[in-house]
C-alpha cells in the first residue's frame, strides 16, 4: 500500500515540477520506465502468489532498469538502437500482459 | 467453482495483508523505488510532450535535414530569381528615365525649331523703319538669311514666329509673312550670339546698308535677354511621310 502511494506521489511531484530530463538520460528513460513497470507488475503477481519478497522486488526492479538501459546503450553503439528498443519494449510488454493476466485470474477468477 | 471462489478470496486477503503498512526496510526501499518510477513516468511524459527533434532517430533526422535542405535550396533559387527580376526592373526604370530625359531634351529643341514653344535668351532686336514703303519681301528674306547665317536660333518678325515653312510675299501696303500682312516698322527679334548677330546686320553691303539704300532706317539693339513668344501651330503634314530609318539619332 505504501509503495502504491509512493508511485502516486511520485507522479504528482513529477507533474508539478515538470522536470527537464537530462540529455544523457533521454535515450534510456523510456525503456527504463517500461522495465520498472514490468518489475512492479511482477511484484503484484508475486504478492498474490504469496511468494512476494521485498529484497527480490528491489533487486529485480533495479536489475530490470539497469539491463534495459544497457541494452539500449548497446543497441545505439551497434547501430540498431531503434530496433533493439522496439524489441525490448515488445518483450517487456508481453511480460506485463502475462503478469496482468495472472493477477486477473487471481483476483477475479477470470 | 467453489474452489476458485476460495482462491479468489485468499488472493484478496493476501493483497490486503500486503497493503497493510509495515515499516520494514524492504517497504521503505520499495516505496522509494515506486516514488522514483512515478517521477520518471511523469518526467518522460512531459519530455515527450515538449521535445521535437531530440528523440528522433538518425535516419529520421537525416530525412528531415534533407527536406530542410531542399526547402532552403528552393527558397534560395526563388530569392535569386526575384533578385534578378528586381534588378531588371530597376535598370528598366533607370533606362526609362534616361530615355524620357533624352526625349524631353529633343522635344524642347524641336519645339523651339518648329516654333511651338516660346524661347528666350541673348539676342538682338532689329527695327526697320520704312516711311517710303520700299522694303520688299526679298529684302526681309535676305535679312532672315543673314540672321540664320549668323546663328540665330529663334526668330520672330512683328509677333510672327519664323520657322522653316515661313514664306514672304509682297502685299498691298506692306509684306505678307506666311499669308499674314505686316507693315512697317518691322521689328525682328532674334535669339543668338548678340554681337555676332549685330555685326552681321551692320556689315557693309548688309541689311542696314540695304535698308538705308531704299530710304529706310535700321536700328540694331543688342540685349542680354530677348523673348520670342510668338507661337506657331504645327499642322499634320498632308503628303510628306517619314521614311522609316534603322538608325536611331
Amino acid at each position: 500500500m505504501i509503495p502504491a502511494l509512493g508511485l502516486v506521489v511520485g507522479i504528482v511531484v513529477g507533474v508539478l515540477l515538470q522536470p527537464e530530463v537530462p540529455l544523457w538520460l533521454q535515450p534510456y528513460l523510456p525503456i527504463a520506465v517500461i522495465a520498472a513497470l514490468d518489475a512492479v507488475f511482477g511484484a503484484v503477481r508475486a504478492v498474490l502468489d504469496g511468494i512476494f519478497n521485498d529484497k527480490v522486488f528491489v533487486i529485480s526492479f533495479l536489475s530490470n532498469v539497469v539491463v534495459a538501459g544497457f541494452i539500449v546503450y548497446l543497441g545505439d553503439q551497434l547501430g540498431v538502437g531503434s530496433q533493439l528498443s522496439t524489441g525490448v519494449v515488445v518483450v517487456l510488454g508481453v511480460r506485463i500482459f502475462s503478469n496482468v493476466a495472472s493477477i486477473r485470474r487471481h483476483l477475479f477468477n477470470a | 467453482m467453489s474452489t476458485q471462489g476460495h482462491d479468489s478470496q485468499r488472493s484478496w486477503r493476501r493483497l490486503r495483508r500486503a497493503g497493510k503498512p509495515r515499516p520494514t526496510k524492504g517497504t521503505v526501499l520499495a516505496t522509494l523505488l515506486a516514488l522514483g518510477l512515478g517521477f520518471a513516468i511523469a518526467a518522460q511524459v512531459h519530455q515527450t510532450s515538449i521535445e521535437g527533434l531530440e528523440d528522433l532517430r538518425e535516419d529520421e533526422l537525416i530525412r528531415i535535414l534533407d527536406t530542410v535542405d531542399q526547402d532552403g535550396n528552393r527558397l534560395a533559387e526563388e530569392i535569386q530569381a526575384l533578385r534578378l527580376s528586381r534588378d531588371r526592373l530597376q535598370s528598366d526604370t533607370t533606362s526609362l528615365t534616361e530615355a524620357r530625359e533624352a526625349a524631353q531634351q529633343r522635344l524642347d529643341s524641336l519645339a523651339i525649331l518648329a516654333g511651338t514653344a516660346p524661347a528666350k535668351g541673348p539676342g538682338i532686336v532689329l527695327t526697320i523703319r520704312d516711311p517710303e514703303n520700299r522694303v520688299t519681301a526679298p529684302l526681309l528674306l535676305d535679312t532672315l538669311q543673314e540672321l540664320r547665317d549668323a546663328g540665330a536660333e529663334a526668330i520672330e518678325i512683328n509677333s510672327i514666329r519664323v520657322v522653316a515653312s515661313t514664306f514672304f510675299t509682297d502685299g498691298e501696303g506692306g509684306i505678307s509673312i506666311s499669308g499674314t500682312e505686316v507693315s512697317a516698322p518691322y521689328v525682328v527679334t532674334a535669339i543668338g550670339d548678340g554681337s555676332t548677330l549685330a555685326s552681321a546686320m551692320e556689315i557693309p553691303g548688309g541689311v542696314t546698308n540695304s535698308v538705308r539704300s531704299v530710304g529706310g532706317e535700321a536700328g540694331v539693339e543688342t540685349k542680354d535677354e530677348v523673348t520670342v513668344s510668338a507661337l506657331r501651330s504645327v499642322s499634320e503634314p498632308q503628303y510628306a511621310r517619314p521614311v522609316p530609318s534603322s538608325t536611331t539619332s
